[in-house]
């Protein structure tokens, strides 16, 4: 594994009114690796995985993705806010799946993968739609492809979604609770195309509750609790032997 | 609830699939039924005897003053509505957009043009030239205003602004109810926000939006009788033409009734069609209960 780094938050904060949602969090995540975030409900997990894609804009600190400041261009000894466009090139190379799937329902499978790729990235149809099949049948839905989201499982609507978001070549993926929305039989189908994408080298942050994947999968583990991050290390180590109270408790507590 | 009850169960009590089935007869229904047909005949036959030469109603009905006026009557709901819908969508855009000002002048244009009546705006854009005689950029070109405001250019304004600020709070309405998971996966896939409302949300908005509207263009089409005041040739200015020179008035205006009603039974049919376009790859209400 190369030891590029992909991205980089350093002091990240976000603050909801007086409500600190994000205290400082620092993260790093390297090239190929798969980071899982963890951590009770409202521990601040979605905002920071919402600011690296600039769906939230944080109120203090600084996020790199491959290298390139997020949200702002640095001029001598100030960042201006970058605009509309320019905020809208820095998302495309950054895929997110989200805990409702937000398949567009207007659309079939192929037609929401084929989207970004055709009205973003300004690919032909025909390679768009050949890339599009081939990811499907990854996802293994090749047969799915002129359904309506309305038409699939809620299983097969989040391995669209995955596949919407690789249908754009990112750099890397973004998962918001992929399965959290999904009936417990459904789980692990989701999870299966995850450790595939994984496997073949994808750079993925998860926040996740699925002890299994963290541990199975995950490089990395991050636990997060009122809006900081607690402990931060390998997966093996800070699963199995955390160095954290609150950490043991907590993996405890989702484990058992 | 008869717990303590000690009556022996009869047990041919539980066998009754060999019974026959009664539908409930209903008596109130068929009561209400006879009545409307009573009362229906009653009005035909009002009509029937009454003084209204049916000859003259059949004669113009497709007179080609009665016609062109249909053809003008179309013509101007094409043109006021299509202005209506234009501005609609850009005024509940400017609305929604979290720029104060634009959504500032949002408010104020839906504020001024609902709360004055139609014929009135009508009427104010057709007299625009009492005061301001000549329009345009100085020096760069400049028009009589008795020109350009013909009748059907002060028509189509008046009843196009107007339309304009009722359809704003219908695009929104129907901007308002895409979730915003639909906002947030089209940022996500790198669409900028005017790209977003084209792509994602306008065609999702549209299944919200389509039967208010087809409701909007069914009142422009009658709406646009206001016209025939400030002199466009409308089907209602035409058919009082004729009436003003044969003094058969009811008989007209039976033929521009019909011609309405013709036209509002083809629009109904049409917006059953675009309805089920955009709801496409959303299950119908209808068939899942
Ligand atoms: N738009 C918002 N306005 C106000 N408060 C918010 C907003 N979004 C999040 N919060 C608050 O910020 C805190 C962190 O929320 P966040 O969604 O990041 O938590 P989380 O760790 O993802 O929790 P969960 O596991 O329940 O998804 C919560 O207390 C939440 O109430
Ligand atoms: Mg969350």
């Amino acid at each position: 594994m190369t030891s590029e780094i992909i991205v980089k938050a350093v002091d990240v904060s976000k603050r909801f009114g007086n409500f600190l949602a994000l205290d400082k969090v620092n993260v790093e995540v390297k090239r190929g690796e798969v980071s899982c975030i963890i951590g009770p409900s409202g521990s601040g997990k979605s905002t920071f995985l919402r600011c690296i894609n600039l769906l939230e804009r944080m109120d203090g600190g600084a996020i790199w993705v491959s290298d390139e400041l997020v949200g702002y261009r640095r001029d001598g000894n100030k960042l201006h806010e970058i605009s509309d466009s320019e905020i809208a090139r820095q998302r495309r190379r950054i895929g997110m799946v989200f805990q409702r799937f937000n398949l567009f329902p207007h659309m079939t499978a192929l037609q929401n993968i084929m989207e970004g790729p055709v009205q973003v990235m300004g690919e032909t149809t025909k390679a768009a739609r050949e890339h599009a099949e081939m990811l499907l049948d990854r996802v293994g839905l090749g047969d799915k492809k002129n359904h309506y989201p309305s038409e699939l499982s809620g299983g097969q609507q989040q391995r669209v979604a995955i596949a919407r978001a690789m249908g754009m070549r990112p750099e890397l993926i973004l998962f918001d609770e992929p399965t959290s929305a999904l009936d417990p039989e459904l789980v692990s189908e989701v999870l299966d195309v995850m450790h595939d994408l994984a496997s073949s080298g994808m750079t993925m942050i998860v926040v996740t509750h699925e002890m299994g994947f963290a541990r199975n999968v995950a490089n990395t583990v991050t636990f997060m609790e009122a809006g900081k991050v607690v402990e931060t290390g390998l997966a093996s180590k800070v699963l199995s032997t955390p160095k954290n109270a609150r950490t043991a408790a907590f993996i405890q507590a989702v484990q058992s | 609830m008869t717990l303590s009850s000690t009556a022996p169960i009869d047990a041919n009590k539980y066998e009754i699939a060999h019974l026959e089935l009664v539908p409930k007869r209903h008596i109130g229904r068929m009561v209400a039924a006879a009545v409307v047909l009573l009362l229906l005949a009653a009005l035909v036959r009002a009509f029937s005897v009454g003084q209204i030469e049916w000859s003259y109603v059949r004669d113009f009905m497709f007179a080609p003053t009665i016609i062109a006026g249909l053809g003008n009557t179309l013509l101007m709901t094409v043109a006021a509505m299509a202005l209506g819908i234009v501005l609609g969508v850009v005024i509940a855009i400017m609305r929604i957009s979290g720029n104060p000002v634009l959504s500032s002048i949002a408010v104020a244009y839906v504020w001024i043009f609902r709360g004055a009546p139609a014929l009135l705006q009508l009427m104010i854009w057709f007299n625009l030239a009492l005061i301001f005689p000549t329009m345009g950029i100085p020096g760069l070109f400049e028009f009589r205003t008795v020109d350009l405001m013909t009748p059907f250019v002060a028509a189509m304004l008046g009843l196009g602004i107007s339309q304009g600020a009722y359809t704003s709070e219908v695009v929104r309405s129907g901007l308002l109810s895409v979730d915003t998971g639909q906002y947030e996966a089209a940022r996500s896939i790198g669409m900028t926000h005017m790209r977003m409302l084209r792509r994602i949300v306008l065609p999702q908005a549209m299944r919200v939006m389509v039967p208010p509207i087809g409701n909007e263009v069914i009142g422009m089409v009658k709406l646009t009788s206001l016209a025939s005041v400030i002199q466009y040739s409308e089907i209602l200015h035409n058919a009082q033409i004729i009436y003003f020179a044969n003094t058969r008035v009811l008989e007209l205006l039976l033929v521009a009734s019909f011609w309405y009603l013709i036209v509002v039974s083809v629009l109904s049919v049409g917006q059953f069609y675009i309805e089920r376009y955009f709801g496409r790859g959303v299950k119908s209400i209808r068939s899942s209960v």
